[in-house]
């Protein structure tokens, strides 16, 4: 391991990131604000939905904002890197092992998801016209986070290494999509038990533990999934994530 | 100190289209319907046995026509693809088990430039040399050094949008000189180049390799083999099949010119007539109305190949002579031209 080049890669894809920061978290963070403003302020101020719904609707758009921000971040390069421009190649050539290569996107796509959730936090709080955090925890908040950004990262890179550039729109409407709206991110997952057999397929999917997780460490009085499940739950899906997502790395980037 | 280069029996099959890493085009095609149609399993041979030996501090040449096995052997020996059996080492490292010590020690200019759209020139000339650790103030001192040589200042500052492709290329060559790397690999370099570029390209070559490093490159272009290198292998399917000093593989040729006839008719009694004529060599019936002479001379054979038809009844529709060359010696070897 060579922590000079981890680092000049690294340095690199901050350079860009840095370049690109306005629309990226434009692209990213835009659409939750969205939906922060118009269910967390209009139509609680409109009372259509009730004042509680403020402190259920926060973690997840949390969650949310930090899941796409690091997938966006890892994926969407990666799928560019690896087509036609083969951009990457420079960095597969730098005198590392090109495991080490992925593990830099990963940690690039981890800071970034943290960056998102350091942004929408407060931002959110703020449009929402203040949201109650009493009994909130700073340190499972900042456990979940990081276990959260894994995720995104891990989850980045599988798609990043397994999806094509004419797959892009695909992986949105077929994965992304279902993965948000099943992700208890509006809702709190304790909401679908007028849906039994729904609430136990959505266990499958790695959103609903980040969305409960931060609903555990942020408002923990109301209803959420027991904070050891969630915590085992992320950690089982970013060793699969990261596991597969170097193996998909390894087999993209070596003929 | 200059490194060298050692294969020993490569072979490299692939069962898939050939990866990003040797240069081919990827297809991103999408099927829903994989199980309807099981797809045909198939089997590229790339390399065959491939065994070669570049000296340390020499320019190499690899020529060949497109999928000869060029740009797989370059992936192979830059640690890019893995070989299906036999072993490659830079210097004294076994490519595929010490692959870090060998990324010290070689630049790559791929075939098709991969610059780094996300940065300028200059950041890319300056991340690459980061990630071979060198100091900041090296880092900006080479840049600049090499973005004067290659005549890139101007745009340095420039994101790549809107750089030509001889810009590019020019750019991509610097990236790899920017380690100052033992072993520079170029493949396929001057492939779009205008002349004037490509002739700045050679300057930049033979400097490098002025100051005792090993270069191998990659072309289909003879004038620039010629031109360039020291010793050349020619490779076909894989497998080399003349290996020698740009010299030593033209005299190597039977007689040297080549004159290429088409007839309106061939018959045997002609072939034998032109086989008789003094300075032939060797004589070929390509297909059904072309003959290949090899011959020691070329323009004052026309006259009596033209008598030798007209004996045999034959009329003659075209003539070729092109003098002795790589290109012909490829035609000799292979039985295809080059550009085919």
């Amino acid at each position: 391991m060579n922590w000079r080049t981890f680092v000049a890669l690294l340095s690199r894809d901050a350079h860009v990131a840095r370049r690109n920061i306005i629309p990226l978290m434009l692209q990213t963070l835009f659409q939750p604000m969205l939906f922060v403003f118009v269910f967390g302020r209009i139509m609680t101020r409109s009372g259509l939905m009730a004042e509680q719904y403020k402190s259920m609707l926060l973690p997840g758009i949390i969650a949310v904002s930090m899941v796409l921000s690091g997938i966006w971040a890892v994926a969407m390069p990666l799928i560019a890197e690896f087509q036609f421009s083969k951009e990457i190649e420079d960095r597969l050539l730098a005198p590392i092992e090109i495991e080490w290569v992925a593990v830099e996107k990963m940690v690039g796509g981890m800071l970034q998801a943290l960056f998102a959730g350091l942004v929408v936090l407060p931002i959110a709080w703020f449009v929402m016209g203040g949201v109650d955090l009493d009994g909130a925890s700073t340190l499972s908040l900042l456990s979940i986070a990081l276990l959260v950004a894994l995720l995104a990262a891990g989850i980045g890179l599988t798609l990043g290494c397994s999806v094509g550039q004419t797959q892009i729109g695909l992986m949105f409407s077929l994965v992304m999509a279902p993965m948000i709206f099943f992700g208890c991110t509006y809702y709190p997952w304790q909401a679908l038990a007028p849906f039994p057999l729904l609430q136990r397929i959505v266990l499958i999917n790695p959103l609903v533990y980040a969305s409960e997780g931060f609903r555990g460490a942020l408002v923990p009085h109301f209803p959420h999934l027991s904070m050891p499940a969630v915590t085992g739950s992320l950690i089982g899906f970013d060793t699969i994530f990261v596991t597969v997502g170097l193996r998909q790395f390894r087999k993209k980037a070596l003929g | 100190m200059a490194v060298g280069i050692r294969t020993r029996q490569l072979r490299k099959i692939y069962t898939s289209p050939p990866p990003m890493a040797a240069g081919a085009a990827r297809g991103v095609g999408f099927s829903l319907s994989k199980r309807e149609k099981p797809r045909e399993r198939i089997e590229i041979v790339a390399l065959d046995d491939l065994s070669l030996e570049v000296a340390a501090g020499e320019i190499f040449g690899l020529l060949g026509p497109n999928g000869a096995g060029k740009s797989t052997t370059v992936g192979v020996v830059t640690t890019r693809i893995r070989p299906t059996a036999g072993d490659a080492w830079i210097g004294p490292h076994n490519v595929w088990q010490e692959r870090v010590a060998v990324k010290r020690l070689i630049g790559v200019v791929p075939q098709r430039p991969n610059l780094d759209f996300g940065l300028t020139a200059r950041e890319i000339l300056t991340f690459h040399g980061a990630y071979f650790g060198l100091s900041a103030a090296e880092r900006h001192e080479r840049a600049n050094a090499l973005l004067d040589r290659f005549r890139l200042t101007d745009r340095a500052n420039q994101l790549l949008f809107g750089f030509s492709g001889g810009m590019m290329q020019r750019l991509s060559i610097a990236r790899a000189m920017m380690h100052d790397p033992e072993l520079l690999f170029l493949d396929e370099p001057s492939a779009g180049l205008d002349p004037q570029t490509r002739l700045l390209l050679w300057d930049i070559v033979r400097e490098y390799h002025g100051r005792g490093k090993t270069i191998l490159l990659t072309t289909h272009n003879m004038e620039e083999a010629d031109a360039l290198c020291g010793r050349i292998a020619i490779i076909d399917h894989g497998r080399v099949i003349a290996l020698g000093t740009p010299a030593e593989l033209k005299r190597s040729l039977p007689g040297g010119f080549l004159v290429r006839l088409q007839f309106d008719r061939v018959s045997e009694e002609m072939l034998q007539g032109l086989r008789r004529l003094a300075g032939v060599s060797e004589v070929r019936g390509s297909d059904d109305s072309g003959v290949d002479v090899y011959a020691d001379r070329g323009g004052s054979l026309v006259p009596e190949i033209v008598n030798v038809a007209t004996a045999a009844q034959a009329a003659v529709r075209d003539v070729h002579i092109s003098e002795p060359s790589l290109e012909n010696l490829f035609l000799h070897h292979t039985g295809r031209s080059l550009r085919e």
